[in-house]
């Protein structure tokens, strides 16, 4: 995308300017919406100024990871979003993933360069049995493969937080997905709340915490901007940010695909509101953003990519993000093993 | 892997995607597949009621057996996944 505009022509690009860039201070709630509402003539100005912020607070490498789901289906949360969970008429079967599989597919992600592979469990919380599975898992690829681990298994308790910590598990995602006000609407099986707690266990333990967002779910610009304050308010280490895709069988199956530019507004206004957070493209970049939108995003905030296929979807070859990445000439983050 | 089109789950007469049957005229039973249809790609079987589906199926696995309808069990992985029915075996990308 050509820039077509320039930050002066609009105040609160110019706001962020000083604010953001120069103070390293992310945008407050009122500023955000004020970003996603900008005009589309400012979007390429916008991505910008967000991938000066980027370079400047979090440096030009780029951060590759891959995610796995060692338990697919049937979870009890009724995710409105989510074909895994047990409650829909989804099409999408349970299955576990062997401990073979899981370190074969941690080699194919470490050759692609990442440094991060995560383990995904479609459960409220973990079990002893899950956790027990967790500890193998992770025992066999430190021992195998050169990559840090990372878990996402829905809701913790404290024992289960410091069991993680002490195994190795460098970062933990769990999601806030949606603003506070809008939670309810989306997720009536646990409250914001217990998300919170999870999160913030995660932090005391000494983990990394990844807390991502999923937009395009219905919410309105204004929640949007919410969810970037709340999401900045709980400093994560880094920050999925997904786009729905709309997936048979759920309460969501029929909402509208976000729109390409509003997309990459959250992109700038998300790097606006977090300065130093890794910014990860996750899920449905693709339908919402295609190949050019994947390209604009890199260049306007975001600094981190999940690489090759989802948990239940497919995405992007992982070559052809590489190359993109190459063609941007935009180093991949190295190893740095910190736990 | 192109996989045996008389076998495997991800060929048949059912849609990969949503579970239907394709319409007559784009089937015979099973027995080849039809003749307007590429040999390597499933996606395109079942003419425009499944045009939808077929756009979709390039961005997700199949979750419906294509020689029974059957609900699949689908892993995926960073860089592959496969899809096992209970009766017509295991297909992998």
């Amino acid at each position: 995308m050509a820039t077509t505009s320039h930050t002066t022509d609009y105040p609160i690009l110019e706001t962020a300017r000083q604010q953001v860039l120069e103070d390293g201070i992310g945008l407050t709630e009122a500023q955000l919406v004020e970003v996603l509402r900008l005009p589309d003539p400012a979007v390429p100005a916008a991505l910008e100024l967000a991938h000066q912020v980027r370079l400047k607070h979090c440096g030009e490498d780029v951060e590759v990871e891959g995610i796995i789901s060692i338990k697919t289906g049937g979870c009890p949360e009724d995710c409105h979003f989510c074909s895994q969970s047990g409650l829909f008429d989804s099409p999408v079967r349970g299955v576990w993933l062997d401990i073979p599989e899981l370190v074969k597919a941690a080699k194919e992600t470490a050759a692609t360069g990442a440094t991060e592979f995560c383990i995904v469990a479609a459960v409220r919380g973990p079990d002893i049995k899950l956790m027990n599975q967790i500890k193998f898992a992770v025992d066999r690829i430190n021992e195998e493969v050169d990559i840090n681990i990372a878990c996402s298994l829905g809701m913790l308790t404290r024992h289960q937080v410091d069991q993680l910590a002490s195994w190795g598990v460098h970062r933990y995602n769990h999601n806030l997905e949606t603003a506070r006000s809008y939670f309810p609407q989306v997720v009536t099986t646990h409250s914001y709340e217990e998300r919170l707690e999870t999160c913030a266990m995660v932090k005391d333990a000494g983990m990394e915490l990844c807390c991502g967002a999923l937009i395009g779910m219905g919410e309105s610009l204004e929640q949007r901007a919410e969810l970037a304050a709340q999401l900045a308010a709980l400093e994560p280490h880094e920050v999925p940010l997904n786009f729905l895709n709309p997936r048979p069988g759920t309460p969501l199956e029929n909402q509208q695909l976000m729109d390409g530019k509003d997309a990459l507004r959250a992109i700038a206004a998300f790097r606006l509101a977090m300065p130093r957070t890794v910014l990860r493209y996750a899920g449905g970049r693709e339908l919402t953003l295609g190949d050019l939108g994947t390209r604009e995003g890199l260049l306007g905030g975001i600094n981190a990519v999940i690489v090759g296929n989802y948990l239940t979807t497919l995405g992007r070859p992982a070559t052809a993000d590489l190359n993109l990445l190459v063609d941007l000439n935009m180093p991949i983050k190295e190893l740095q093993k910190t736990l | 892997m192109i996989p045996n089109r008389l076998t495997s789950p991800i060929t048949g007469g059912f849609c990969g995607h949503c579970g239907e049957l394709y319409p007559q005229e784009t089937f015979d039973g099973g027995s080849a597949p039809p003749s307007n249809v590429p040999q390597t790609c499933d996606v395109h079987v079942g003419g425009a009621a499944h045009r939808e589906c077929a756009v979709r199926l390039q961005l997700e696995p199949p979750r419906y057996c294509g020689q029974c309808g059957r609900r699949l069990k689908v892993q995926v992985s960073p860089h592959a996944w496969s899809a096992s029915c209970s009766r017509h075996g295991t297909a992998i990308s």
